[in-house]
């Protein structure tokens, strides 16, 4: 484009005096020609055909030597390569195996940076230990390095937002991981309210220091909210409540528009977690959750979601008792199982969603069960089954292209595509 | 059916290696000796906890040995983990930023839970770290993982004489804003220098005194395990991130002329040549995203590859709990996927590794004389579905899958595991000052 702007520049000159007309036929030629080459790579990103020799869809048995078609960031063909004729004008790629873009079901990623210094580290705020108004969208920050690290590994969607370690540290949100503004970026502002029952609460601030005044403490400030929604509700408008940004959101919780994501990985605190969502009568989603496998019946009384540790997580802590076999275990009794990168205060600063459904297959998870806790499953867990979580026609065309088995430690990851255009094409 | 055989062989076994008597011939694996080119169908002879013979298929065996067939599985020598701090080395002492004198093996619990990790990992020989945080924090303790009671019974004496290194730390790692510690890169080479000035004025007394045994300095235990520092009985092992900072290593270590091991090495990738010229073996580790402390933002997986290019030796270390022990070999994996070659990762985690201990005369390689550290594996090294399926140790078999208190041991559980904090390396508070 450089040249022909160049070009343009010094024949407009040369030709300023002697012919206006050519000059002007001249201009318009090269605008045509700049605006061209410009939106160029637009209508390539626009229509892409992919044909892999093998298509994990998630949704249904893979495809050998399929074809995917994608136009205007949506997928609109899926199936054998006999069947679909590729249009002309599509980009063709070609790789040995597609596999929907992975959705990370819980992540700091964007909210605690890299650098890991006081500037970079949005995830938790430590002036109070239950704060629902402190919303995700105003601290993400779409061009952290880390969002980058997690898009060439293929995590396309994130479930980003408040950390754990308060009793309510704030919101959640979804976002795509391709640049851009938080504007352009967010699938879902507000999500989740990001809960944490457990020890790691006490380190972080004077009170609650003990499990009873943790389950007091939340339960005081529901009982607030219920009280709260009750005004909201009363004929007379003058009795009502002035907008209280904290319990407005307490409110959504309670009347089912957002889901509960409560940090809780020893039983007994996933047993406060259930106790405190039938008193409240609440959606639960536990993440962490390392010991579920001591709990899965009343896990599934309570209907509670579960996001899993990562499998590679350090056996420390809350997680002392984790069994890496966790996922093929819940999975086994009927719970629906999500793998997350969860939150790492040092070295990584995060895990990899990838990496870590690899490893649960050394763990007695199967292949296609350990694929959906990284695409379809978590989808669901969010409610964005519709768009992301499988290769389907009309879902968002997120997809990533492998050189080989997406597990394998020695395969690596080639292309990545979010909403129809490629966002990573260096094989990592 | 292939649970039973396995069971049934670790039965037969249980007996024989104990006693050691009767040479132990493992048959029909594709045998990795590191040191040559891979045998299919390998004949693996192990006797009184040495390696006796490997060969091809028909290789003699002796009349009186037992045989057990691994036909299908993979075996590879022990791994060595030049870098862990497993089973509660401690930290440095905070009483001081440079302490020579103090040493690991008075810290190492040896009947640790950690070392179940280690074993289920398949790494047999480890160079447990104390640190990190501080210029330099002691001496490190070179162990091999037999079954014992006390640590006199895991040490390995090396080529040397030594059964440890010197730990040694630079860049942001070591800066700390209290009295005694550095504040700055300048100030924390000319602490080292100063001290190193001072073992070099104290080695001068010894040389000077020759057989005169009363003209000796008078003991100096930090002294001491210096002069074994200049003298090159004791490598230094020096936890080294930036660019700037390997290069400070490596002219510290050629002004006072003590070997060096480069750890962590993050930006070895900008000054591969600078440390190929040098000479300096490389110590990596394989992290899944980079950052998480300023030093370690440029962290990445082509470091095996640039640095093995260039010329340099490298192995690899577990930097237990940075990463986990019983996901050693998927470090040297994650290397072989940034472009590092199959062979250099297996020499990385074995004799490589070996060489950096100064322990290559024992272990790193199947080769005749060197103690039998070996692993079965079930398939290829590099695959994520591979297992390690036992690990033995000296010839003796220390951890085995098919034993679910073993196996317990790497899917953890309820109660696997102890709750000694102390067994976990925590580096959150080491930065804090300096960044």
């Amino acid at each position: 484009m450089e040249p022909t702007g160049q070009n343009f520049i010094t024949t407009n000159r040369k030709k300023e005096t002697p012919n206006k007309l050519s000059n002007l036929v001249n201009m318009k030629r090269n605008i045509i020609l700049a605006i061209f080459i410009c939106l160029t790579p637009f209508f390539i990103h626009a229509q892409i055909a992919i044909k892999a020799e093998t298509i994990y869809t998630v949704s249904g048995s893979p495809i050998r030597n399929g074809v995917v078609l994608v136009s205007k960031g949506k997928i609109d063909q899926v199936g054998l390569a006999s069947e679909i004729s590729i249009p002309s004008g599509y980009k063709v790629y070609e790789t040995k195996v597609l596999t929907p873009g992975f959705v990370d079901a819980r992540t700091l990623v964007g909210m605690s940076g890299s650098l890991n210094i006081p500037t970079d580290q949005d995830q938790l705020e430590k002036s109070g230990p239950i704060q629902p108004d402190l919303r995700a969208i105003d601290a993400y920050n779409p061009e952290e390095a880390l969002v980058k690290v997690v898009r060439d590994y293929g995590v396309t969607t994130i479930h980003t937002g408040h950390g754990i370690g308060a009793l309510v540290s704030g919101q959640t949100m979804i976002a795509k991981t391709k640049p851009g503004t938080v504007e352009t970026v967010t699938l879902q502002p507000l999500c989740m309210l990001a809960m944490t029952i457990g020890p790691s609460v006490s380190g972080n601030f004077s009170s609650p220091g003990t499990r009873a005044k943790q389950m007091a403490m939340l339960r005081t400030e529901l009982i607030k909210a219920q009280a709260y929604i009750k005004k909201q509700a009363d004929k007379d408008t003058s009795k009502r409540p002035a907008e209280d940004l904290k319990m407005d959101i307490l409110a959504k919780l309670l009347k089912g528009e957002i889901k509960a994501l409560v940090t809780a990985n020893k039983a007994n605190d996933m047993m406060n977690a259930i106790r405190l969502s039938k008193e409240f009568n609440f959606k639960l989603v536990i993440d962490g959750a390392a010991e579920a496998y001591r709990i899965i019946d009343d896990i599934k009384a309570a209907k509670a979601e579960i996001i899993l540790h990562a499998t590679m997580a350090r056996n420390d802590g809350d997680l002392l008792n984790m069994n890496r076999e966790s996922a093929a275990i819940l999975t086994a009794a009927g719970i629906r199982v999500s793998i997350e990168s969860g939150y790492e205060s040092y070295v990584p600063k995060t895990r990899v969603i990838l990496f870590e459904a690899a490893q649960s297959t050394a763990y007695g998870f199967s292949f296609t069960d350990a694929l959906k806790s990284i695409t379809l499953n978590p989808a669901i867990l969010l409610g964005i089954e519709n768009r992301v979580g499988s290769i389907d026609k009309g879902k968002d065309a997120d997809l990533v292209m492998f050189d080989g088995d997406p597990f394998e430690y020695v395969t690596k990851v080639c292309t990545v595509i979010i909403d129809g255009e490629v966002v990573s094409d260096t094989c990592k | 059916m292939l649970k039973h055989a396995l069971l049934l062989t670790a039965f037969c076994c249980a007996g024989i290696v104990k006693g050691q008597d009767k040479p132990l011939v493992l048959k029909g694996a594709l045998v990795y000796p590191v040191s040559g080119a891979p045998i299919p169908n390998a004949v693996l002879i192990v006797h009184k906890g040495k390696i006796e013979r490997l060969g091809p298929a028909g290789t003699p065996i002796p009349a009186d040995a037992i045989t057990m067939d691994v036909t299908g599985k993979v075996i590879m020598p022990g791994l060595v983990d030049t870098h862990s701090h497993l089973a509660g080395p401690d930290g440095a002492d905070a009483s001081g930023a440079l302490s020579p004198d103090t040493r690991a093996m008075d810290a190492v619990n040896p009947t640790s839970d950690g070392f179940k990790k280690a074993l289920a990992g398949g790494i047999t020989t480890i160079n447990i770290m104390p640190g990190s945080g501080y210029l330099m924090s002691g001496q490190t303790v070179y162990v091999k993982m037999r079954e014992g009671k006390k640590i006199e019974d895991l040490l390995l004496v090396n080529e040397k004489g030594v059964y440890g290194g010197m730990k040694m730390a630079n860049g942001t790692n070591s800066m700390r804003t209290i009295a005694g510690f550095p504040g700055t890169r300048a100030k924390s080479a000319a602490m080292v220098r100063e001290l190193f000035v001072k073992a070099q004025e104290y080695k001068a007394k010894i040389d000077k005194a020759g057989k005169d045994s009363s003209k000796l300095p008078e003991r100096d235990l930090r002294m001491e395990a210096l002069v074994e520092v200049l003298t090159g009985k004791r490598m230094v092992h020096f936890h080294t991130h930036k660019s700037n900072d390997i290069l400070t290593a490596l002219r510290l270590s050629k002004e006072f002329g003590f070997r060096v091991v480069l750890h962590h090495v993050s930006e070895g990738w900008k000054v591969a040549d600078e440390i190929a010229r040098a000479g300096a073996p490389c110590s990596i580790i394989s992290i899944d995203a980079p950052g998480g402390k300023m030093e370690a933002v440029n962290l990445s997986l082509t470091t095996g590859a640039v640095l093995s290019k260039a010329g340099a030796l490298v192995g690899f270390h577990t930097d237990d709990g940075i990463t986990d022990s019983r996901l050693f070999i998927r470090s040297a994996a994650l290397m072989v996927r940034g472009g590092m070659t199959r062979e250099k990762a297996l020499e990385g985690l074995t004799i490589a590794g070996a060489k950096m201990l100064d322990l290559s005369n024992r272990v790193g390689s199947l080769d005749k004389g060197k103690d039998a550290d070996f692993l079965i594996l079930s398939g290829d090294p590099f695959s994520v579905y591979t297992h390690v399926e036992q690990t033995w140790v000296e010839g003796i078999k220390r951890w085995d899958i098919a034993i679910p208190a073993d196996k317990a041991f790497l899917t953890g559980g309820y109660d696997v595991y102890g709750a000694d904090r102390s067994e976990f390396h925590h580096h959150e508070s080491e930065e804090g000052n300096a960044e």
